[in-house]
Parts: structure tokens; C-alpha cells; sequence
């Protein structure tokens, strides 16, 4: 239960750290940009049938905006909305330092700070670059295939460049890495699903800019959710290193 | 290079009381939670969850729409 509990714990600090500095970052770079490609987006109407209980103001129709218009927003709904958004990015970071955390004590490694940066880049790479590599980062409103494909498009390249790192890091089977590195490949070899027709309302030059500021803030947000993990998790993984990999063999490196 | 060997020698041996299973179980414990968490935050669809999450989704690149 020790350990569980240090895990967790470790997981806890770690997510709320980097939840709470993407937060930041985001507010200040991805944020503006996808209120900004909100006013592109076109909201399609609801069926017209529930729209009007007799009486209604005629306005009220339909939540129909134009291309231009913006989204009206008072201070409550935004002061709601970035605290919407605080809350998923602390969950975000404490669900993926779970995840890591555990990756870490299953590698049995010893870890400290600078290990953990390094266990963080790979998490970078493995969630953000590597699907990123297929699907950009997108806003509302640009176009894109059905979203359950996407969906699983993303969770294969991010698994099979995680396994992939993973087996390149610490297996020594030759086939098991062979394997490994085709795993994260294969969904970039078949490929992303995109739409038949690239036509997105956004424009480009909004999208390319999402994109840098998509990637850097989660370079961050890797970073340190992968320097406090190592950190917190430095006395744990040593205790239980019992891989006999760790073994020193004499001559190698 | 003989120290660092008899070194991780003696940690295979302590380890014994913190066994390979209780390893297991609290990562297994990690990866349930933590993939429930980013189910949760990142993939489900319910109106309510995806608005709640919705600038959130988009600047960590899940698909959102």
C-alpha cells in the first residue's frame, strides 16, 4: 500500500504542477487562438421542430451564427470557462503522471530530477509529436475526417511511439525492438484519416500559429510534469530496483 | 566496476521484501486511474464532458470535434 500510495501521491504533485503551468501558458498562447477561430466556426442550427415553445421571441430560434460574428460571452461565462479549462489541464497532467509514474516504476530504473526530464521528453514525444506528426493540433472549425477515427488514430501512434521509445530504451531482444519500432510506425504508415476536402473555415496562418503554440506548451507541461515525477518518485524506484537488467555488465558502456 | 556489481547484487536481494507484485499491482493501479482520468479528459463525448473540456482538448491536440 506504501507504494501505491507514494506513487499516487508523486502522480498528485506532479500533475498539478505542470496542469497548473500549462494553464498558464495556454491562457496566454493557445486560448486566444481558438476563441479567435470560434468566430469562423459556422454552429449548424438544431432541428427546428424543439427550437420554439409557443411565444418565443422570433431571435431565439436557432444558436445560428455567421462566419465573423464571435462568440458572445459575459465575464461569468468566461471567468466558467477558464476555470473549466484549469480543472481538465490538472486532471490532464495528473492522468498522464499516472500514467508515466507507472511506466517508470515498471522500467525499475533508478530516477531523480534530470532522469525524469528525460522520462518527460519521451512522454512529449509519445502524446503530442508523434500524433501530431499525422493529425496537427486543431482548432474549431477546421476540417477534419469523423472523429471516432481520429480518435483512434491518435491513441495508436501515441501507444506504438511509446512502446516504441520504451523497447529502444530498455529491451534487448533484437526482435522485441524490431517489433517495437514497427508498432510505431504502422499508423503513420497507413496513415491519419483526414477529410476528402481540406476545406476549414480557419484561417492557415490562425492554424500553423495553433500548432507551435499546441506543441511548445506541451513541451513544457512534459517537462516539468517529467522532472517532478523523477523527483518525487527518486527514492521509490530505487528501493524496488530489482530488474535484473539493472545488472552492471563488465565492459559495456 | 566489481563494487557497482556486489552493489546491485545486495539491491536484488533487499528488493525480495518489496517483491515484484507489489510492483505490479501499483502500476496497475496507476495505468486503471490514469486512463480512466484521460478517457474522462481527453476522448469521452458526453456534451457536458466535451464542453467542460473543450479549450483544454484543443491545446493538448485531442481530437475534439
Amino acid at each position: 500500500m506504501d507504494l501505491i500510495r507514494r506513487l499516487f501521491t508523486a502522480a498528485l504533485v506532479a500533475g498539478v504542477l505542470s496542469g497548473t503551468a500549462a494553464s498558464v501558458v495556454q491562457q496566454a498562447t493557445t486560448v486566444p487562438l481558438i476563441l479567435e477561430a470560434e468566430k469562423y466556426e459556422v454552429v449548424t442550427p438544431p432541428p427546428a421542430t424543439s427550437a420554439s415553445p409557443a411565444g418565443a421571441p422570433a431571435h431565439q430560434h436557432g444558436p445560428v451564427r455567421e462566419i465573423g460574428e464571435g462568440v458572445p460571452t459575459t465575464l461569468d461565462e468566461a471567468m466558467q470557462r477558464i476555470g473549466l479549462t484549469i480543472a481538465a489541464n490538472l486532471l490532464t497532467g495528473v492522468a498522464y503522471a499516472l500514467l508515466l509514474g507507472a511506466a517508470i516504476l515498471l522500467a525499475g530504473r533508478p530516477v531523480d530530477a534530470r532522469r525524469g526530464l528525460v522520462w518527460g521528453m519521451g512522454g512529449f514525444v509519445a502524446v503530442s509529436l508523434a500524433p501530431a506528426f499525422g493529425l496537427p493540433p486543431e482548432l474549431p472549425g477546421m476540417a477534419g475526417a469523423e472523429l471516432e477515427l481520429r480518435q483512434l488514430w491518435w491513441l495508436s501512434a501515441a501507444a506504438g511511439a511509446g512502446v516504441g521509445m520504451a523497447a529502444l530504451a530498455f529491451a534487448r531482444n533484437r526482435l522485441v525492438i524490431a517489433a517495437a519500432i514497427l508498432a510505431a510506425a504502422l499508423p503513420h504508415l497507413i496513415g491519419a484519416p483526414h477529410p476528402e476536402s481540406a476545406e476549414g473555415a480557419v484561417p492557415p496562418e490562425l492554424a500553423a500559429h495553433f500548432v507551435t503554440a499546441s506543441l511548445g506548451g506541451a513541451a513544457l507541461f512534459w517537462a516539468i510534469l517529467g522532472a517532478t515525477c523523477g523527483w518525487l518518485m527518486s527514492g521509490l524506484v530505487r528501493e524496488t530496483e530489482s530488474r535484473p537488467a539493472l545488472r552492471v555488465q563488465p565492459g559495456a558502456r | 566496476m566489481s563494487s557497482m556489481t556486489t552493489r546491485s547484487i545486495n539491491s536484488v536481494g533487499n528488493s525480495a521484501t518489496r517483491s515484484a507484485a507489489q510492483t505490479a499491482v501499483a502500476a496497475f493501479a496507476a495505468i486503471l486511474l490514469g486512463s480512466f482520468l484521460l478517457y474522462g479528459v481527453g476522448f469521452a463525448q458526453p456534451q457536458q464532458i466535451h464542453d467542460a473540456a473543450h479549450d483544454a482538448r484543443h491545446s493538448f491536440a485531442f481530437p475534439c470535434h
